[in-house]
């Protein structure tokens, strides 16, 4: 065959010079261990290869056509994956070979990679004004579903509370973690309901739900549904008075102007780092944090990879692994849950987000975000029949009712599509309660004019 | 020898950068009343205390810091991770709107393009493994094993028998993440031991195995690059006992091409994109555990999957025996991007020209390493070619001479040399070291590898301070015995760093570089 590009050695010159300096008759003599009956008769059945790049381009080019994007269209999806401005030069840095390539290192060859890292747990932290962040987790479910083991581990109890109002994507990852009721260390998961007016947590059905079992009270601020969490405090109180921790979700984008968890009384905090400039890439996009008070009792929970700052021998800025016997890679199975590949890469690219942005950053963003969601939720809501759920006390998402209008949420959105926008997350399904209703996010990227071609396509599609 | 420096760039960190009122991203003002939109008891008093930096700044803070890292810039044989070429033309095309402004919940009529990529992926991994769907919402192998440990509780628990089956078997060899996700699933962890061939008997599964096993979780060839040529008689004694068989492949690299995880008996099988499928490692993920199964147990796959109707794809989220999910959404996308185009570039014939090469370099770098002073390798009467692995060990040259792995892996990186993959806990032999020669790196590149280990073996025994006192060409010295799983000493955050260096105390303990070297992302 002719030489393939990824593979230097794919001569038969060098299969000759290698098999020549082993002593090995040919390359089949050294698969010797694997006995004739496992091996495969007849080769792969596979498509033709591409080896011609050009070739290879062209297909792929051919098959990203057929996708529809948010940027040629205009979207109003969010509910966990969120458009926002990704800064230039943030991708440049994610991009580079250096910090695209590592596989570990060392300490000091991969310095500059691990500086990274611990700019982002520091950024990180003083967003949250927490001072112990672990290294990311794969997802915001994925470290609510570890968040609620470390709780479950470090009260000795079998249940979490939940807000029914939940995202049914991050639930369904949250039900899987916390395990099967036939096995050991299963947590049940207990919803509480929400108040229909505030869309926060009805306080009387958590004061009900609030037992000697419950590890943890887990709340989103805000929630899925958009919604603030106004009675924070109060919340984490109650959970305290009952031993239990308070795990609390947060979209790190508004926390230049909203109240950081730990002030209110959070616990463990989590949250989703893909909107600190992260591409939104179907899904891919998704990375998680876990984040604490700098106190014993709860470093030594954590199942993440923990970055410190330490010295060298000649005193300079160095980083480390702290605690890493607690993680399976040094104890297997003793170890807290597991660890392995995350989303490392995506860290680094927070780190220069977060730098870029700075304090004034966050506050300016926040604000637009939410004076931008706000206006849009007020000139929907002036349209006939459409109702704004929550119109007060949300950040960027906000439940559009379309029940009176006749249509159903897929009927309204197909008319969009055929405008090319993107409406909101259909609710109908999960959320019954809700009647017709959509989800929308509006977030820096959506300009003025972008509101009102939404306005001007909803009164067709409506008319 | 080659001669390497890396660059110094003496770089603070971006906490102590920039000055007040910089900035390095603005956005338009919102106009009065935008915080009072905030619920009163939420609204932000004190401002995080982040640097203020101007957009070149930041561009050149945190070009110093890749400079400052070495990734596979030079040679990197880091075993059992199979560093692999990752194709930049794929790199091009994730950055495209075409795939990084993609939404999940978009509707599935503008996502058919990306979903006959992963169709195509799926179909793909099929023809390789002989498995009947793929999933890749897992992100890592560790996620995929769990993924595994979880179906598992659902195809018991579907016959009424996961209280009574609440054990997976596994070897002491396979990778910590079977034990502990098979753990977190909330199983008890049996782990057989190695017998003198290098893998554990089938004696000893037989006795392991009984009316409480749920499952099989092993890898094959091992770390060790030894084949456990018994492993069709394993999956007949799991299956017999009513057991599941899961095929950890994170080895793929020696046998792709050569046996089908189907055809020697798995249920399941799992393939770490970042690894044999050339998606980039980026220190660690974003990273994709490929779990594919048979027609059985794909009612329990995590939802959605994507299937094919007619010419059109879809999303199937309707799936009402599905565990639910381990992650959010689908997967991690341009990582599905990055092994479709490997995949296509390579083909049948070039996955099987990369494992007869992944074997052919190793057994030639095998013959070379063996000839250098106190280098051995583990189970040396085992004579028959290893796989795509060796484990070796520096336990005689330490014992001559006090030089450790650890200090073999920050002199080598002197040479520009990526530090070798040491071996998961625990270590079957001393001072082990495994490196992995795979199909993308040239001859010369692991003839430079294996002269610069054995210049670093001279070197220990000429002039062993030299290697303990190891870097020397890097932008820091190695790290001091300070212990950094003391409360005092940790900090994970600078705010943590300035209000413990105030505090001062803690305790040293030991090589700091000791816990780093046993991460294997």
């Amino acid at each position: 065959m002719t030489a393939h590009p990824y593979m230097p050695n794919s001569t038969p010159e060098l299969h000759r010079e290698l098999l020549d300096a082993i002593g090995a008759p040919d390359v089949e003599s050294l698969f010797v261990q694997i006995p004739a009956e496992h091996r495969l008769q007849g080769g792969l059945d596979l498509p033709p290869a591409l080896a011609s790049e050009a070739s290879l381009r062209r297909h792929l080019v051919g098959l990203l056509a057929r996708n529809e994007d948010c940027e040629r269209n205009l979207s109003f999806l969010g509910g966990g994956i969120w458009q926002h401005h990704v800064p230039a030069i943030v991708d440049e840095i994610a991009r580079r070979s250096e910090f695209l390539t590592p596989v570990w290192g060392t300490p000091s060859s991969d310095l500059g990679r691990n500086q990274a890292w611990f700019e982002f747990a520091s950024q990180l932290g003083e967003l949250l004004a927490l001072d112990f962040v672990g290294l990311p987790v794969y997802s915001w479910g994925c470290a609510e579903g570890h968040a609620i083991r470390m709780a479950a581990r470090l009260t000795g109890r079998d249940q979490v509370l939940v807000p029914a109002t939940i995202s049914p994507e991050r639930l369904a990852v949250i039900r899987t973690y916390c395990g099967s009721p036939e096995l050991a260390g299963y947590i049940e998961v207990v919803l509480v309901d929400h108040d229909p007016e505030t869309g926060g947590l009805d306080l009387n059905d958590l004061r009900t739900k609030l037992s000697p079992r419950t590890a943890a009270v887990l709340f989103e601020n805000p929630g899925y549904l958009g919604t603030f969490e106004a009675a924070a405090a109060e919340i984490a109180a109650l959970a305290r008075a009952n031993g239990s921790e308070t795990i609390v979700g947060v979209d790190p984008i508004s926390l230049g102007i909203v109240t950081p968890p730990g002030e209110y009384g959070a616990d463990l905090v989590v949250g989703s780092i893909q909107p600190l400039g992260v591409h939104m890439s179907a899904g891919g996009g998704a990375g998680g944090f876990i984040a604490s008070r700098d106190e014993e009792r709860y470093a030594r929970e954590y199942p993440t990879l923990n970055l410190s700052i330490g010295r060298t021998v000649n005193g300079e800025h160095g980083f480390g692994m702290a605690l890493f016997e607690q993680t399976s890679y040094g104890s297997r199975e003793e170890g807290n849950d597991w660890t392995g590949n995350s989303v490392y890469l995506h860290a680094v690219a927070n780190a220069a987000y977060m730098a870029l942005m700075g304090p004034e950053g966050f506050a300016e963003v926040g604000r637009l975000i939410i004076a931008r969601a706000h206006e849009a939720a007020r000139r929907l809501g002036e349209l006939d029949g459409v109702r704004i759920r929550f119109p007060e006390g949300f950040f960027k998402e906000f439940v559009v009712d379309f029940s009176d209008t006749g249509r159903t949420v897929a009927e309204v959105n197909a008319g969009l599509r055929e405008r090319g926008i993107f409406g909101g997350i259909d609710l109908s399904g999960y959320f019954p309660d809700l009647g017709q209703s959509a989800l929308l996010c509006v977030t820096e990227v959506h300009a003025p004019e972008d509101l009102d071609r939404l306005v001007d396509a909803l009164k067709e599609v409506l008319a | 020898m080659r001669r390497y420096h890396s660059a110094v760039w003496d770089e603070p960190l971006v906490m102590e950068l920039g000055r007040p009122g910089r900035r390095g991203v603005v956005f338009e003002d919102a106009g009065p009343g935008a915080t009072e939109l905030v619920p009163a008891g939420l609204r932000r008093e004190a401002a995080p205390a982040l640097p203020e930096l101007s957009e070149p700044e930041v561009l050149r803070h945190y070009l110093h810091l890749s400079q400052e890292t070495l990734g596979m810039m030079g040679v990197s044989l880091f075993g059992t991770c199979t560093m692999k070429y990752n194709p930049r033309l794929a790199w091009e095309l994730v950055a495209r709107p075409e795939i990084a402004e993609l939404h999940p919940d978009q509707d599935d009529e503008t996502l058919q393009g990306l979903l006959e990529l992963v169709h195509g992926l799926d179909l793909f991994l099929r023809g390789v493994s002989g498995m009947d769907q793929f999933v890749f919402q897992a992100g890592g192998g560790a996620h995929a094993a769990y993924t595994h440990a979880v179906i598992t509780r659902a195809y018991h628990a579907s016959r009424g028998e996961l209280a009574q089956r609440d054990e997976i078997v596994t070897s002491i060899q396979a990778h910590p993440c079977n034990p502990a996700t098979a753990n977190a699933a909330g199983f008890k962890v049996v782990s057989l031991p190695l017998e003198e061939n290098g893998y554990p008997s089938l004696e000893a599964l037989k006795a392991a195995v009984s009316e409480r096993t749920a499952a099989l979780m092993i890898n094959n060839p091992d770390d060790m690059g030894i084949y456990n040529p018994e492993i069709h008689k394993w999956v007949e004694t799991v299956h017999d006992a009513g057991g599941l068989c899961f095929y950890d492949h994170a080895n793929f690299n020696g046998v792709m091409g050569k046996l089908k995880a189907r055809d020697l008996g798995f249920d399941a099988c799992m393939y770490m994109l970042h690894k044999t499928f050339g998606a980039p490692k980026a220190g660690g993920g974003p990273a994709v555990g490929a779990y594919g199964c048979t027609e059985e147990l794909a009612r329990f796959l995590p939802a959605p999957v994507v299937v094919r109707d007619g010419d059109r794809y879809r999303l199937d989220h309707d799936r009402p025996d599905s565990i639910g999910k381990v992650r959010e959404f689908f997967g991690n996308v341009p990582q599905l991007v990055y092994a479709y185009t490997w995949c296509r570039a390579m083909g049948a014939e070039g996955l099987d020209e990369a494992s007869d090469v992944s074997v052919l370099l190793n057994n030639y770098m095998e013959k070379r390493l063996l000839e250098i002073r106190g280098v051995t390798k583990s189970h040396p009467h085992l004579t028959a070619p290893r796989m795509e692995m060796t484990r070796y060990s520096l336990g005689q040259v330490e014992e001559d001479t006090g030089v450790t792995v650890f200090d073999f892996q920050n002199r080598m990186a002197d040479f520009g040399i990526d530090a070798f993959w040491l071996s998961h806990e625990p270590w079957v032999v001393p001072a082990p070291f495994t490196p992995e020669a795979g199909e993308m790196w040239s001859k010369e590149d692991v003839d430079e590898w294996i002269d610069v280990l054995a210049h670093v073996v001279e070197e220990a025994y000429t002039d062993p301070e030299l290697v303990r006192s190891a870097p020397h060409n890097h932008a820091i010295a190695k790290l001091d015995a300070t212990d950094l799983s003391d409360p005092a000493n940790w900090a994970t955050t600078y705010r943590a760093y300035l209000r413990k260096r105030a505090e001062a105390g803690g305790s040293d303990g030991g090589d700091a570089t000791a816990g780093w070297a046993k991460v294997a992302p």
